[in-house]
């Protein structure tokens, strides 16, 4: 640390190690865009209300309008920018472009980081606010048009694109998650 | 945002001294309402400690026969987690009924319970707010106020509590274990909030520097058909208009319910409670646990409504509970 309000801070993003000088002010998102140039990630609201600016953090989905930077340093985060292999698109991506999982595209960076994020949850069998019976001794909960709209709530598209985000979404499940 | 120091802390210890050492120093967890509102500017924090790095996560086994939820667990790992699903359903599905998978994902159980209120005013410094500002004066009161308490409000707040989890936890009778400078201590979830008052500012009964570092659920609460219940003004991702984590024994009348979206905290519904003790559970009876309970709402012009709808939601619940029981 610089002083007690600013220092030098080591992220990992994508598989690569950015040292950057950051005021603590400096959320996750700003420093993505601003001091790392991966302008993929989205500020809609900066309020944690819309997902546009949705990353994985360990492998979890989460907001980076309110994650500090200083409070990711550690974490292995993964953008949009790192979502795809080798100039190949993922499932979940060549499933949106298929099925027109977007119109104008601004939210789309994060709805597919949120999708990754959360169909790896549903994998690991978490319930969500619409399945029937939580109890771990219930089937697990089948990802269908309900499960996947209740699970992508945090992620607002303004031009209503929804019943293609969750065609494609459901397209790309079992991909995805068979990895 | 105010310029401010960051710290981690991995002892106890550590993050207490940190934090009593500076003046409007503050716990970060996962941020997700504290940043926002240092965004804003109603928080202002000269130093943050970040306490996800204590040995505090996870759930294990209490000798009762019921669960202590370590605080810095993520929302998401206490409502996915078997043993939650399987004893305090009603906890699981409050917690899935609250924000987004992101905010689930970053939010602890203990920064939950230590939410703010998602009133208008308080989160516009340029209003009047005597829980922001005391003395300020409430603005809510005689302004926007559909989504307010109809039940303990004082003149001087009528905000509501946002959490749904904090909710289940006072059905479930759970105890708030802290640590201080000065040694530990806990606090039942009944006693944890304190009454509105003339003191709106001051939310929880933790001493000054407390850091919260588990929930504990009694065996004795152990609830497996409890039911969480949240009416809100979209299908999802929205905070309770009025919402209830219910537990009902048929055979013996006894009852756990507690209502949301109602009060400056969760409202442990112990007048419909005795109701039911005095059995048999009819749907007069149901309805009478109700009445007895919203008898004391006292709502603002803006929010009657909510006085219907929970009347509605306390029967609804009852009803589903009775009929699911086994025979």
């Amino acid at each position: 640390m610089t002083d007690d309000t600013h220092g030098e801070i080591v992220l990992r993003v994508n598989d690569v190690t950015h040292r950057l000088l950051v005021d603590n002010r400096t959320t996750l998102l700003d420093a993505l865009r601003e001091g790392i140039g991966h302008t993929g990630s989205k500020k809609g609201c900066d309020r944690g209300q819309c997902g546009a600016c949705t990353v994985l953090c360990d492998g979890r989905r989460v907001v980076s309008c309110l994650t500090l930077a200083v409070a990711a340093e550690g974490a292995e985060i993964t953008t949009i920018e790192g979502l795809a292999g080798d100039g190949e698109l993922r499932p979940i991506q060549r499933e949106f472009v298929r099925l027109d999982g977007f119109q104008c595209g601004y939210c789309t960076s994060g709805q597919l980081c949120s999708a990754v994020g959360m169909l790896a949850e549903h994998a690991a069998g978490w319930p969500s606010a619409v399945t029937a019976d939580v109890s771990p001794d219930a089937p697990a909960p089948e990802l269908d048009a309900a499960e996947v709209r209740e699970r992508m709530s945090g992620n607002l598209c303004r031009c209503g694109a929804y019943p293609s985000i969750v065609r494609a979404v459901l397209s790309a499940a079992r991909e995805e998650v068979a990895g | 945002m105010k310029e401010f120091a960051y710290r981690r802390a991995t002892e106890v210890r550590d993050a207490l001294t940190l934090v009593a050492a500076g003046d409007g120093a503050r716990y970060l967890g996962g941020g997700t309402n504290l940043v926002d509102l240092m965004k804003t500017g109603v928080e202002a924090p000269a130093r943050l400690v970040d306490v996800r790095f204590l040995p505090l996560d996870g759930v294990r086994e209490a000798a009762d026969g019921g669960l202590v939820i370590g605080a810095t667990t993520t929302n998401s790992d206490a409502a996915a987690h078997p043993e939650v699903r399987r004893r305090y359903p009603a906890l699981s599905e409050a917690i899935l009924a609250g924000a987004s998978g992101q905010l689930r994902n970053m939010a602890t159980v203990g920064g939950n319970l230590l939410q703010r209120t998602r009133c208008g005013y308080f989160a516009d410094p340029s209003q009047a707010c005597n829980k922001r500002v005391p003395g300020s004066g409430c603005a809510a009161i005689a302004g926007e106020h559909h989504n307010h308490a109809v039940l303990g409000w004082s003149r001087h707040c009528a905000a509501t509590h946002a959490s749904d989890m904090a909710v289940a936890m006072a059905a479930f009778d759970a105890v708030v274990h802290y640590e201080t400078l000065d040694g530990p201590g806990e606090l039942p979830l009944a006693e944890f909030y304190p009454p509105v008052g003339d003191t709106p500012d001051r939310e929880t009964a933790l001493p000054p520097g407390a850091l919260i570092t588990a929930i504990a659920l009694p065996g004795s609460a152990v609830s497996p058909r409890s039911r969480y219940r949240k009416v809100r003004e979209r299908a999802s991702y929205a905070f309770a208009t009025v919402s209830i984590a219910a537990d009902l024994d048929v055979r013996t009348g006894s009852a756990r319910i507690a209502l949301g979206g109602v009060a400056s905290r969760p409202w442990r519904a112990r007048r419909a409670e005795a109701v039911l003790r005095e059995g048999p559970l009819t749907a007069d009876r149901f309805r009478a646990a109700a009445d007895a309970e919203l008898s004391a709402a006292e709502p603002l012009p803006g929010n009657g409504y909510k006085v219907t709808l929970a009347r509605n939601l306390i029967v609804a619940v009852l009803t589903e509970l009775a009929d699911r029981a086994p025979a």
